[in-house]
């Protein structure tokens, strides 16, 4: 079909969001609040992402539970009812998302069952308005709307990552992905091998010790294995408090809670952690190490390859499972963008300005594309008001909000997180929640400035 | 704007039973909900004696709140206003819908810090009490008898002169001041040592009501608050502190009502 066939909807002033989970539906409600008409797509056919169990791409096992406690997790102006537990369930976290979203009346902006195929800038102008086209999931003929800016909220974790071992095809055991892992029942009185040392690989893991005839689980390195309460209260609360110490001393204090409480973890036979407390993204389990001394668990190294009916691991031994689980994550995915618009390298990984916005078109952003090592949500929520904030001063007064705009796109790019982090796939977007937030406020602060 | 909230984060309030009441209008509505906050000593049973009632029938859903240690909620003897306006925050976010925010007295401080903690649709500061060392000279000034005791984790004791008009009958006058409790010592010398809310968020109408002839609240204090908000009191000659309970208790409400209805 030749071009000036497709008729192009102008819907003039409004923002497309895509995506209507947790950060989808802060954008909604923040663009609102500023004044933005707002479409969302979302190719489910509810709200809350990969957070809600039903949808066909949610990563949520029936355990998922929070590993940052509930003020660290829920959105800064709409707190979750106060006698929730510290750790609220998955099915909580989508009831609240959920009453967020009938609380704002967000629902009337979303179209569901309509994904986004592809985003388009309508010039190089640092104000662009976008050409988006959308589709509905099951099919149907795709249509164009032209909107003023555009905001995704497409989330990270529903692309299984899966890395390719030696002999995975001629192994005759179950392979999955963690992503399909879903109940304890798929485990209960076989052989099982988690592979991956994060936090889902941990939590099947120690559901595998409760379940499992036997459990295996293989990780690269040793880690510390954070608690989840300490001194009587959540444990990223008491950190919270003592987030204005200096890192080495943070380090040091934890480091000596853990070992003084929890003690030698490689007495157990898990190896000795090659980094420092806080130089990863934190591991959050009790019960690992707790299952690890019941002998429930047995910790072994990486997997070196598979073989007909067993696995050979990096130290020689081997392991001869039922069922194994790859916890190795997620790759974020943006198919319906050029990559050049989101700075991608070769690995498809965005960089943007405050990992937020596009550094060659800022009318477009990505948010909530973070590994915090908190909540999610205080910081996708801030993110979408300095994103509307940004967007509102544009239309307002464009001259000084684009000479704003100009002194920012040149800062480099800086990473928010306040130590040295090991250098795996996974810690590319990780940022320290209190360094972004406070980078975030200066931001804000400054546009401020710019309106008035 | 303060994103950085290290005690919200450390430290957050826990827990506690709070009153709720509500008055629903018969048909379904558009309305946004109404949450009515009480002053320090009140409960929601000031606002359930007339103005509910009749805010539900002008199609209102109306709800009013006792905070911790107030009314019916549990008994909170070391509250802050941290925790007073961590109850408000809750009770609006538990509502069907984004709801406006209304407070007395010093529930009104309460009301205005929680506009920083959630984006109300709209905010109304009856007589609002803001606190500061002035204003508290002020109001000893103005009833030594009733404020010495709080300077010693007493209660404050507004006179009845101050909170009723001549006109509101003196039995009533004599029960509603039977009725009243106090908020914490605490939470009373915050009020003294205040100084001035945060910003709210989402940028809401704020509305400021009260009297000239309100001997609680000087009629500068009312020019003050809504010089902070962009806006200049909406006054009903007359009336004594108490705008829920005075003999004219249906002015202010009706008054209300009508702004909201220009600022939907």
């Amino acid at each position: 079909m030749p071009q000036q066939a497709v008729p192009v909807a102008d819907r003039h002033g409004a923002v497309c969001v895509i995506g209507a989970g947790g950060t989808g539906l802060a954008a909604i409600k923040n663009l609102r609040q500023y004044g933005f008409d707002v479409d969302c797509y979302e190719r489910e056919t509810g709200v809350g992402g990969a957070w809600n169990w039903r949808h066909q791409h949610s990563p949520v096992y029936s355990s998922t539970h929070l590993i940052s406690s509930r003020p660290l997790t829920q959105f800064p102006d709409f707190p979750m009812p106060d006698d929730w537990p510290d750790y609220p369930h998955h099915s909580q976290l989508l009831a609240y998302f959920e009453r967020y979203a009938d609380h704002f009346a967000l629902r009337e902006h979303v179209w569901f069952g309509t994904e986004v195929v592809s985003l388009k800038p309508v010039s190089d102008e640092p104000g662009t308005a976008w050409d988006v086209t959308v589709r509905g999931a099951r099919g149907g003929a795709p249509k164009t709307l032209r909107y003023a800016a555009v905001v995704a909220c497409n989330g990270h974790n529903w692309v299984p990552r899966a890395p390719m071992f030696d002999g995975l095809d001629e192994f005759r055991g179950n392979v999955l992905h963690a992503s399909a892992y879903k109940d304890p029942a798929q485990l209960r009185g076989k052989k099982v091998l988690v592979v991956g040392g994060g936090n889902t690989g941990c939590d099947i893991a120690v559901e595998a010790a409760q379940q499992a005839a036997r459990c295996w689980h293989s990780t690269r390195r040793g880690y510390w294995y954070a608690p989840k309460f300490a001194f009587g209260r959540p444990a990223d609360q008491v950190d919270a408090g003592v987030r204005g110490l200096p890192l080495w001393l943070r380090q040091r204090a934890q480091q000596r809670v853990l070992t003084r409480t929890v003690g030698d973890l490689t007495r157990l036979g898990l190896p000795k952690p090659d980094h420092k407390i806080l130089e990863t993204h934190p591991i959050v389990n009790s019960l690992l190490p707790y299952y690890v001394g019941h002998g429930e668990i047995t910790p072994v190294p990486d997997v070196k390859r598979f073989e007909y009916d067993r696995v050979v691991f990096t130290d020689g031994r081997t392991a001869e499972p039922d069922v194994v689980i790859l916890a190795t994550g997620y790759t974020p995915r943006f198919e319906f963008v050029a990559p050049e618009l989101i700075g991608a390298d070769e690995e498809g990984r965005p960089h943007l300005r405050w990992q937020l916005m596009s550094r060659s078109h800022p009318t477009l952003a990505v948010a909530g594309l973070l590994q915090p090592d908190s909540g999610l949500f205080p910081l996708a929520h801030w993110q979408t008001v300095l994103f509307a904030a940004w967007l509102r001063a544009l239309h307002t007064t464009p001259d000084p909000a684009i000479a704003w705009w100009e002194r920012q796109r040149s800062a480099d790019g800086r990473r928010y997180v306040d130590t040295k982090l090991k250098d795996s796939p996974r810690h590319w977007f990780e940022v320290s929640y209190r360094t972004y937030l406070k980078t975030l406020q200066k931001a804000l602060v400054e546009l401020d400035g710019v309106r008035t | 704007m303060r994103i950085l909230r290290t005690e919200e984060w450390a430290d957050p309030t826990p827990h506690a039973a709070r009153e709720v009441r509500k008055a629903l209008p018969e048909a379904p509505t558009e309305h946004a909900p109404v949450l009515f906050v009480p002053g320090f000593g009140g409960g929601a049973w000031v606002y359930a004696e007339n103005w509910l009632a009749h805010a539900a029938s002008r199609g209102v859903p109306a709800y009013a709140m006792s905070p911790r240690g107030h009314g019916e909620s549990g008994a909170a003897p070391k509250a802050d206003l941290r925790a007073y306006t961590h109850d408000v925050v809750q009770v609006a976010a538990s509502l069907p819908r984004q709801a406006v925010l209304v407070g007395h007295g010093a529930g009104a401080l309460v009301v205005a810090q929680a506009l920083a903690r959630y984006p109300a649709r709209a905010a109304v500061l009856l007589a609002p009490v803001f606190g500061g060392w002035g204003p508290a000279f002020g109001a000893w000034a103005r009833n030594p008898f009733g404020v010495t005791p709080a300077i010693f984790g007493g209660a404050l004791r507004p006179r009845r002169g101050q909170l009723f008009s001549p006109e509101t009958p003196v039995e009533e006058q004599r029960e509603y001041a039977s009725r009243r409790g106090r908020a914490s010592a605490r939470a009373q010398w915050q009020l003294a040592r205040h100084r001035g809310p945060e910003q709210p968020v989402g940028e809401p109408p704020v509305l400021v009501v009260g009297s000239p002839d309100d001997k609680l609240v000087p009629a500068k204090e009312l020019d003050r608050v809504a010089r902070r908000y962009r806006g200049s009191p909406l006054l009903f000659p007359g009336m004594g502190h108490d705008l829920m309970l005075d003999a004219s208790w249906r002015e202010p409400i009706d008054a209300i009502l009508d702004w909201l209805e220009k600022n939907p």
